[in-house]
């Protein structure tokens, strides 16, 4: 091999090498963008709460608890957790009981268009609880006198996550295998004695993981009780974190940060336990 | 206790596919029943029908004096194993086996009792707080046999339940199935493809063809006396030699010899019929010079059995296979000459039924041989 050859191939190779080195820096910065993009509202949500004079902007916090001190002193606070708590529950037990009885009756009769009607269901349920369609939903209410009720929130927020629950659930149900309801029935189960004691059993781990889908919907969703609920003591966390404003007009950050963090809480421990017990699965399968 | 009788059954998917086709059988009182078809051909599909989860589209099915041919399955008071087991997975053995108890609310304690006694029988005594998952595939086959002997049927409806063991097991399976028949007496329909086992494990056996029963006889009936060339080539463990033959006179032409017409077919084989000559391997003796009445051939391939060596002729166009004790066998290439006997050889028609006169023959002594 002659020299010039040499020199040519160590020449290429440091090029590729600082090539490589590029491509690395980039795609790391890249990253690290990305990840500062999502990570700073997180950080303000943790700082914030324990910083005596709280701005929209992510910095050491001069540390404290008063904030927390006046949450918790706001009559408010508290009660609209739990007034989030009941809606949450109300409408996570109604879809477990009629989404397991819907994806199981459809997951078990065949009936023309079954794939086609779960479809549209599913792309037409952001409506129910989305803008457009709250002025009618609005005057059915009024008309079902179920304004100003919990029960008009809960069935309004269950019919509007009904459809991703029985297509969820549905899988699950498809998972388990005939013979198992077969066996059951030639012992003399009736179908909801199977369900009950076969089906249910077996699709725990997506009861599970709708659960707490169902919680979070409710948990975090704004609109439909703002415009459901009238009276202030109903109203749950997320509509009563609109009103913390200071008596200059301007949002109070130190009671809507510290109340971030409260309200934030249950739904992360939630998901750890759910997480843990049975793991996040959107899709059945039997592991036997 | 009870029989089963099926008459002018049928079961018909939607698409006019039948899966049983217009069946009339009884099942006698403690009786183990074999259906023994190859897959699709209806046998699973009669089961379930019997069972009562598939819906019967004609005819009537009955249990002891009940007919139960609309009945729900839960009211027929048979039990069946599948042949997945489908043992309930959240549930130990203990509650998988007193499951049948739970439904007909019997109390815990004795449910629980009675699960205990069950599983002892079946050596499972050890296992009550295990889960399925946990057991071999053994353990599981008697869990799912625990659970049906529990609840107390008067007819037990079994679907390939040794299917999915491996062979050495299946036998064990096979010996201990038998002897938990035996002692409950319950009457048995057993669904298998495998015609050892149905050979080894039924009192009748029904041979099944596209939702038609094409033979119904003991083990001995159906392997001595198969009904026609499907159940012929269908039973024994190394098929029935089927040759196209002639009939001339009291003689038969196969493959440009002449052997003694089959005593069975004696008075009905008009002379000139083109026929099918139909012999077992296992009852060709082989020859190395010439015999009267012998169907002379070449050794082509050997094929070692064990205990015997299953041999390949050429003789003609045709090829004729012969089994004989190991340490017998000739070398391939070599000429040599087979002979039957013809109480043992059979004629079929050129529709494929056996050509018979429905005169007993002499009764042949030996067993089925071991398959």
């Amino acid at each position: 091999m002659s020299p010039t050859t040499h020199a040519r191939s160590d020449h290429a190779i440091g090029t590729l090498a600082v090539k490589s080195f590029l491509a690395l820096t980039a795609k790391t910065l890249f990253i690290a963008l990305v990840l500062a993009f999502f990570a700073i509202p997180v950080l303000w949500l943790v700082f914030a709460p324990f910083d005596k004079h709280p701005r929209l902007s992510v910095k050491l916090p001069e540390f404290t608890l008063d904030n927390f001190a006046a949450l918790f002193s706001n009559p408010n606070a508290l009660a609209s957790l739990g007034n989030s708590v009941v809606l949450a529950l109300g409408t996570m037990v109604l879809v477990l009981v009629f989404g397991s009885l819907a994806s199981y009756s459809l997951s078990r009769v065949k009936i023309p268009g079954r794939e086609i009607l779960l479809y549209a269901l599913l792309l037409l349920s952001s409506i129910i609880t989305g803008t457009a369609a709250m002025v009618p939903t609005f005057l059915l209410m009024v008309k079902l006198q179920l304004i100003d009720s919990e029960l008009g929130v809960i069935l309004v927020m269950g019919a509007g996550i009904m459809p991703t629950v029985i297509f969820i659930l549905k899988d699950f149900m498809d998972s388990t295998p005939k013979s198992y309801e077969e066996s059951a029935r030639i012992y003399g189960a009736k179908p909801l004695r199977i369900l009950w004691d076969v089906v249910i059993p077996l699709a725990r781990p997506g009861l599970a993981t709708i659960a707490v889908w169902a919680i979070v919907q409710v948990w975090g969703n704004f609109l439909v009780p703002y415009i459901l609920l009238r009276s202030p003591g109903k109203s749950p966390a997320a509509v009563v974190m609109y009103t913390f404003y200071t008596e200059g007009g301007q949002p109070n950050l130190a009671l809507i940060s510290a109340f971030s963090l409260v309200f934030s809480l249950p739904v992360v421990a939630m998901y750890f336990f759910v997480n843990r017990r049975y793991g996040f699965r959107f899709h059945g399968g039997i592991k036997s | 206790m009870a029989s089963i009788t099926t008459t002018h059954l049928v079961k018909e998917y939607p698409g006019g596919v039948r899966g049983v086709d217009d069946l009339s059988v009884q099942i006698n009182d403690g009786e183990f029943f074999a259906l023994l078809g190859p897959s699709g051909c209806g046998k699973t599909t009669l089961l379930r029908t019997i069972a009562g989860l598939e819906k019967a589209t004609g005819g009537t099915i009955s249990i002891g004096d009940r007919e139960v041919t609309d009945l729900e399955p839960g009211r027929r008071h048979v039990a069946m194993v599948f042949q997945d087991y489908a043992l309930f997975p959240h549930m130990s053995v203990e509650e998988n086996i007193a499951y049948p108890l739970k439904i007909q609310r019997v109390s815990k304690l004795d449910r629980l009792a009675k699960a205990a006694e069950v599983a002892g029988a079946l050596a499972l005594g050890a296992l009550l707080k295990r889960r399925p998952g946990q057991l071999s595939g053994g353990q599981q086959q008697r869990v799912a046999l625990g659970r049906a002997v529990a609840s107390n049927p008067e007819v037990f409806l079994f679907d390939e339940p040794l299917s999915n063991l491996d062979a050495r097991l299946r036998l064990d399976a096979r010996t201990f199935l038998k002897r938990l028949q035996q002692e409950l007496g319950v009457t048995t329909v057993f669904v298998t493809h495998d015609q050892a086992e149905a050979l080894a494990l039924a009192d009748r056996i029904a041979i099944m063809r596209s939702g038609q029963i094409q033979q119904i006889g003991t083990p001995r009936e159906v392997f001595h006396r198969p009904a026609n060339i499907f159940v012929a080539s269908f039973i024994g463990s190394v098929p029935m030699n089927l040759v196209p033959a002639r009939v001339e006179g009291e003689r038969v032409l196969v493959e440009g010899s002449h052997v003694p017409l089959p005593e069975s077919s004696a008075g009905l084989a008009l002379d000139g019929q083109d026929v099918t000559w139909g012999a077992r391997p296992e009852y060709l003796s082989l020859h190395l010079a010439a015999q009267p009445d012998a169907i002379p051939g070449t050794v082509t391939v050997l094929e070692n059995l064990g205990a015997a060596v299953l041999i390949s002729l050429e003789v003609g166009s045709q090829m004729l296979q012969v089994i004989v004790d190991e340490g017998c066998e000739p070398v391939p290439g070599t000429r040599v000459w087979v002979t039957i006997d013809p109480r043992r050889t059979l004629l079929f028609d050129a529709e494929g039924s056996r050509i018979d006169s429905g005169v007993a023959v002499a009764p042949l002594a030996e067993a089925v041989p071991a398959l």
